[in-house]
């Protein structure tokens, strides 16, 4: 498949001793990533593992303690703001909650990009969006309002915005969190279409095995704020690693209690009777 | 990039290639109209296309529009696989009269 990054010799995303805090607790250790051009990777963990902190890190939300996040080479955290604003323009992000403007229509969501970003004419603009609302099944719903629209519409919504200007990398967060399982399907098929059609590089992160099973070229697996494996779908299906095998079987693991840890947790500054 | 239009048995030929994006579609929109407004009867090769983002679909989108309100001809030559991919992708493959040559299309009469 051709590729549009002009050097798609090189990983379009390379993380390298990442490290994360929120509040002084440490929550990303040491994470190591590379994602090549046009793959599909999935970051999958449970609650609390980091998976979402990461996606914030990959768009340059937060400056990491430690570490580098380079996307198509370039070191997020040295660039300045208007280099980061024209990187920024070739990523394309679809959030959790769709994060769409309730006081703008369905259209006028989809339209915003391409009338903050570029100089394209009115009529090329709405036409952009039209087609991009047809990819995700939305024909004939520019006009409604966000409120309007069923759950597994405003992600389709909310993904038609984060395509309109053909990203070269695509983030999902938690793309069929919610959904039925045949919206969660329908979603996992047109993330595949949307790969092939638009040569993008997509990352996904998501808690939903049935749904990372059936995109992912490579799947990485997030624990505790490190990495226990990156692999296909097959190595992550065979992982012999406790941990991944209780997050596939959903089973909840005892951790370990370190008693001094945990008595100073419950007793602390409480003075014994 | 420059584009060309060539006049050829009674179609305005014109001719993209490379990578039509953002920075190049309304270079490429205004050659489709202007050739339509014209009243010419228009073919968009595509050959030499080895990317085309959705700004440029969508200004053949609005040159086929053009063309139909004006009882004009409009149609896509050579379309590469990865601009047909990009076509396919909003059905669009369905919509466009697509041929794989101007020969093909004097072919096929009309």
């Amino acid at each position: 498949m051709p590729q549009r990054t002009s050097d798609s010799s090189r990983p379009v995303i390379e993380v390298e001793g990442l490290r994360a805090s929120w509040g002084g607790q440490p929550v990303l250790h040491d994470v190591d990533l590379s994602v090549e051009a046009g793959e599909i990777r999935v970051v999958m963990g449970g609650s609390g593992s980091g998976k979402s902190t990461l996606l914030r890190y990959l768009l340059g939300l937060h400056r990491p303690d430690a570490g580098t996040v380079r996307l198509f080479g370039e070191d997020i955290s040295r660039l300045g703001r208007r280099d980061m604003l024209a990187l920024r323009r070739r990523i394309g992000v679809s959030f959790q909650g769709g994060a769409l403007f309730n006081s703008m229509t369905v259209g006028d969501n989809v339209c915003l990009p391409l009338r903050e970003h570029t100089r394209l004419d009115e009529h090329t603009i709405r036409i952009m969006s039209r087609m991009k609302l047809e990819v995700v099944s939305l024909a004939g719903f520019e006009h409604l309002m966000p409120s309007q629209l069923s759950g597994g519409m405003v992600k389709r919504a909310a993904l038609a915005r984060a395509i309109v200007m053909d990203p070269d990398i695509l983030f999902f967060d938690e793309p069929s969190a919610g959904l039925d399982p045949v919206v969660a399907a329908d979603l996992d098929a047109l993330i595949l279409r949307l790969r092939e059609a638009m040569q993008v590089t997509i990352v996904v992160v998501t808690h939903e095995l049935d749904s990372a099973f059936a995109i992912a070229d490579r799947i990485t697996v997030l624990d505790q704020g490190r990495i226990l494996m990156t692999g296909g779908v097959d190595e992550v299906r065979n992982a012999d690693n406790e941990r991944i095998r209780n997050l596939l079987t959903r089973t909840a693991t005892d951790t370990e209690v370190d008693v001094d840890d945990y008595l100073e947790r419950l007793t602390q500054g409480v003075g014994p009777q | 990039m420059t584009f060309a239009v060539q006049d050829s048995n009674g179609f305005a030929v014109v001719q993209l290639c490379g990578e039509i994006d953002l920075r190049n579609s309304p270079e490429a929109r205004k050659l489709i109209l202007t050739s339509l407004k014209k009243q010419k009867h228009v073919m968009v090769d595509l050959s030499a296309v080895e990317y085309i983002d959705s700004s440029g679909v969508a200004s053949l989108v609005e040159g086929f529009q053009y063309a139909r309100a004006n009882d004009l001809e409009f149609g896509l030559l050579g379309v590469s696989e990865a601009a047909m991919n990009v076509l396919r992708l909003a059905r669009l493959d369905q919509v466009f009269p697509i041929y794989d040559s101007l020969d093909d299309r004097l072919s096929h009469g009309g």
